[in-house]
């Protein structure tokens, strides 16, 4: 039984999951204990992933759970920036009072849900993972249930999120239909060219999966999702779902419907720009951060979505390193948004950043960073991305892409400017607390010069990511 | 010669910033920390200039090439230099030493931020001139938007935020075609590395598209009539500091890429695109010397001035010919240096009066000799009087112009005079007439550092002017190589159109 090694994260990740519940349950006032052995929990999957890495691809269960480089990596990007968003948000979670003991055990549900989509290979147990994270989200979407802006983006996430589920389980089932399996293999060998269905039933899941990184037009929930939820939830929202979406987004569009190329192709292109041209000019007119964030990261996942839209090895390899370098960006961005604290009291507005660099240099500096790098100016991680995707979309002369991509960069930098500006140019406002916990602090520092110095040894992200091969 | 220099001199102003990054922000600290910059730019200036010493001039070959593997088996970071970078870099590294001592009392709150935006600005344009590849330049060349947005914003005047998003947004939509036209070069010669694509050439069919691409973002940077607007805008509002980076060195960077890259890597395009060239440059020399006449404000008119004579520099680089180019060049490290010099004897004025209006002035004469006399040689090299370098440079890119095409050289003959009319008006407005307020018999002459300052960029202008052939001679060479380059290939495309 040497497939038991395979899914040792899986089984590992499940029992602690359960065992955590349980403690939490039976002891009282063990919030924090519950916190801490989450977190830990997670390094210890980390490194058994780690570890898992240098063995050799297998399929397992009847091929539809597929382990490889590519999952093995998503895997381990989802579970590193888990951990960073346990992280920083401690504190937050005990000023606002929700430091609860199904929060830590939501976030595993969700991390264990997403790590089954990563390495999905079969419909069925993809959209098992996907509800399995979902059902998580729902409940976190709506974790500070006093609130009532976060009650209502929970609801509004699990109504729209079931509409989309339903279109995904109409596509599935069309391609079940015609095809006689819901396994990616087989799919691809029964798949017959001439049958108009399949490409039903490609639209139907492409839009159940645009739901869920939120690309242009299925965006519409991202915005208040956002808003609503605790920050905490926010940044893992913004981060980890995307993570799991874009991994099994590169698997069903590069495994079973890889010579549909014609056909899912232009949708992809569609999304991309759309995505891309939406989220730089809607960010525009926008006061809140959270709200900025939501917009900014609609638009960065038209990048990776026209990575994705080339159809070559090269391409899922850029859209890889580019949610690599967003999520760190995020980890960034989110920290210094937690650090936004005066009288125990969070601010999320544009304008309390006013004049923030002469009072907190440090923080502003990491911001100004961050935001550089979103909008993509070399020489920082965020232009690197961009880089790498434009390389592959190149490639393939896909110049009109190209072209629309990089215009839009110039309409999103105008945004990111606009808080540097605000925070650089403006007035000085009262200062924000400093005592922030030391996890912030180190997710802070971690990301902020990860961001900052990529540029001297890019090789070492390429270097492992260039080994994702699907093709 | 393994030591590296050329990367030494990008690095060493990066690891100064750094370094005052940590000073904290006490009194007397605070003031160590401009010390610290200025031994580290003088430092850099002394290398460069031991660089200067030791360049071989006698060859066109890139010389101290470093090279190294960066994105492994894709990008490699390259940086050399030849006869015509080396004088920018010299250039660069000058004029971040004044910037670095004309800052004074004026940037009072964030003087170590300041400093430090200098520093990373000389590293970006250190860079920019050395790169030997096209990614490794485009970091650079993009990079320096950063600290020069922050410049412009944080320290600038009235409509500073206004300009320096003009500034960042113009520049940066330039560039997103070159990046693109970058990575498509990639993806048709297989490489990014200059050296090679000068030998192997691009095929001519994707050659006028890429230099459109590449001219969208040098038009911006240098700037050309019609994309010019951000520079006045950028100019007015930015501190002394940042114009006289501006003008003096950011501008050259466009000048500089034509001559490397669009003449380089696209001899053809570049002979089918000089028409364009030669109306948008004599568009912007009689126009914005016209515009420049009307200006009220000091830093504006000197900046649409720089336009014009910017103008002059693209049309120079156009004419292909040895003097053209030569002049071209002549006239970017003189404008370097002279219109550094106006700006910072505009920011005399205005720290003094806090104001830039023309007509707030008049009579300066009685009441400052020594910034009359200084302000009267840099207008008139401006001009391009015979025996400071300003002559030279025009003189050299007209020699050029008139080889070429006899119309183009007449009217931009007639900007010369332009030239001469807005920059005289100018100085008799502000140095004689009469004292027009009382505020004025107040203002004192020119202290020490300002004094040295000037003087460091007099002694120059008017050696050059003089004795031109230190520059000449290091630039001939590469010069006369590229221009073989070109024609060669001028050559082998016409043979291969009449053989189809």
């Amino acid at each position: 039984m040497i497939n038991i090694n395979y899914i040792f994260p899986e089984i590992f990740i499940s029992i602690s999951l359960m065992l955590i519940l349980l403690i939490g349950v039976f002891k009282k006032k063990s919030s924090l204990l519950i916190y801490n052995l989450s977190i830990i929990s997670l390094l210890v999957l980390l490194a058994i992933l780690i570890n898992l890495y240098s063995l050799p691809d297998t399929s397992l269960f009847n091929s539809s759970y597929q382990i490889d480089n590519l999952s093995n990596f998503m895997k381990i990007l989802t579970i590193g920036s888990g951990i960073f968003v346990l992280l920083t948000s401690f504190k937050y979670l005990k000023l606002i009072n929700i430091f609860k003991i199904e929060y830590p055990v939501l976030i595993l549900c969700s991390i264990l849900g997403m790590m089954v989509m990563i390495s999905s290979n079969d419909l069925i147990v993809f959209y098992m993972g996907l509800e399995l994270q979902s059902l998580a989200l729902y409940v976190l979407a709506s974790f500070n249930r006093d609130n009532l802006l976060s009650s209502e983006s929970g609801i509004k996430y699990f109504v729209l999120s079931a509409l989309s589920s339903g279109l995904l389980l109409y596509g599935c089932s069309l391609i079940y239909g015609f095809s006689g399996s819901t396994n990616f293999n087989l799919i691809y060998q029964n798949i017959s060219y001439t049958e108009h269905v399949f490409t039903f039933g490609i639209v139907f899941i492409l839009v159940g999966l645009a739901f869920k990184i939120s690309a242009v037009p299925f965006h519409m929930w991202a915005p208040d999702v956002y808003e609503g939820s605790p920050t905490s939830v926010t940044i893992f929202f913004a981060i980890l779902p995307k993570i799991a979406a874009l991994a099994v987004f590169i698997r069903f569009l590069y495994v079973p419907f890889l010579n549909m190329i014609d056909q899912w192709q232009m949708i992809v292109v569609f999304l991309s720009i759309s995505s891309m041209v939406f989220g730089a000019v809607a960010a525009i007119g926008q006061i809140n951060l959270k709200r900025l964030a939501a917009y900014s990261s609609i638009g960065h996942m038209g990048y990776a979505l026209a990575g994705l839209s080339t159809g070559t090895n090269e391409g899922i390899q850029s859209s890889i390193i580019y949610i690599s370098i967003y999520l760190t960006m995020n980890l960034a961005f989110f920290s210094c948004l937690f650090m936004m604290r005066r009288n125990e009291k969070y601010f999320e507005k544009i304008d309390d950043l006013s004049g923030m660099s002469k009072n907190h240099p440090i923080l502003s500096i990491c911001l100004l960073i961050t935001l550089f790098s979103l909008a993509g100016i070399p020489p920082l991680a965020g232009f690197f991305a961009k880089f790498y995707i434009f390389m592959a979309v190149i490639e393939m002369k896909m110049y009109f892409l190209a072209v629309i991509g990089l215009l839009s960069t110039v309409i999103a930098a105008f945004y990111y400017l606009r808080i540097i500006k605000i925070m650089y140019f403006d007035l000085e406002k009262e200062k924000f607390d400093t005592d922030h916990h030391f996890g912030l602090k180190i997710t802070l520092a971690i990301s902020t010069i990860f961001i900052l110095l990529y540029f001297i040894y890019p090789t070492f992200l390429t270097g492992i990511i260039t080994r994702i091969n699907l093709i | 010669m393994n030591f590296p220099i050329l990367s030494s001199l990008i690095l060493l102003p990066s690891i100064g910033a750094f370094f005052i990054f940590f000073v904290k922000s006490g009194n007397k600290t605070y003031q160590a920390s401009k010390y610290v910059a200025l031994f580290i730019a003088s430092a850099n200036f002394l290398l460069s200039i031991y660089l200067w010493l030791i360049f071989d001039i006698s060859t066109s070959e890139f010389q101290f090439v470093e090279n190294r593997e960066w994105i492994k088996g894709f990008i490699n970071y390259k940086v050399g230099v030849d006869g015509i970078s080396i004088l920018f870099i010299i250039l660069t590294t000058l004029i971040a030493t004044l910037c670095i001592i004309s800052v004074n009392s004026t940037i009072s709150n964030r003087l170590k931020d300041f400093l430090i935006a200098i520093l990373l600005m000389e590293t970006l344009m250190i860079g920019v001139f050395c790169s030997l590849d096209l990614v490794i330049f485009y970091l650079f060349f993009e990079g320096g938007l950063i600290p020069m947005f922050l410049i412009i914003g944080i320290w600038g005047g009235e409509r500073r935020v206004y300009s320096a998003f003009k500034f960042f947004l113009y520049t940066l939509l330039g560039s997103v075609l070159m990046l693109i036209a970058i990575i498509s070069i990639y993806w048709i010669s297989g490489t990014t590395d200059v050296e090679k694509l000068y030998e192997i050439g691009i095929d001519s069919k994707y050659q006028n598209l890429l230099w459109l691409a590449f001219f969208s973002s040098f038009a911006v940077k240098t700037p050309m009539w019609p994309v010019h607007t951000w520079l006045p805008d950028a100019h007015v509002e930015a501190p002394t500091a940042g114009s006289v980076l501006l003008a003096a060195i950011l501008l050259k960077m466009a000048g500089y890429g034509f001559i490397r890259f669009s003449l380089g890597l696209f001899p053809i395009a570049s002979e089918h695109f000089i028409p364009l060239i030669y109306i948008l440059s004599l568009v912007a020399i009689i126009y914005t010397s016209l515009v420049a006449l009307m200006q009220e404000d000091m830093k504006k008119l000197i900046a649409y001035s720089s336009v014009a004579h910017m103008g002059f520099v693209t049309l120079g680089i156009f004419t292909m010919t040895q003097q053209g180019i030569e002049g071209s060049i002549f006239q970017m490290i003189s404008h370097g240096l002279v219109s550094a010099a106006l700006f910072l004897c505009v920011g005399v004025l205005y720290e003094r009066m806090h104001t830039r209006l023309i007509d707030h002035y008049g009579g300066l004469v009685s009441i400052m000799p020594k910034y009359s006399v200084v302000l009267m040689i840099f207008t008139l090299s401006a001009i391009g009087l015979p025996g400071t370098s300003g002559f030279i440079g025009e003189f050299l890119i007209l020699i050029g112009v008139f080889k070429k095409n006899f119309l183009v050289a007449g009217i931009a003959s007639f900007g010369v005079i332009l030239g001469a009319a807005y920059m005289l008006w100018l100085y008799k407005r502000i140095i004689f007439g009469k004292i027009n307020s009382e505020n004025l018999n107040k203002m004192k002459d020119l202290n020490k550092s300002e004094t040295i300052i000037l003087i460091c960029l007099v002694v120059p202008s008017i050696f050059f002017g003089f004795y031109p052939e230190p520059l000449i001679n290091t630039m001939e060479i590469s010069i006369e190589n590229l221009l073989e380059m070109y024609n060669s290939h001028i050559e082998l495309n016409l043979a291969k159109i009449s053989n189809d």
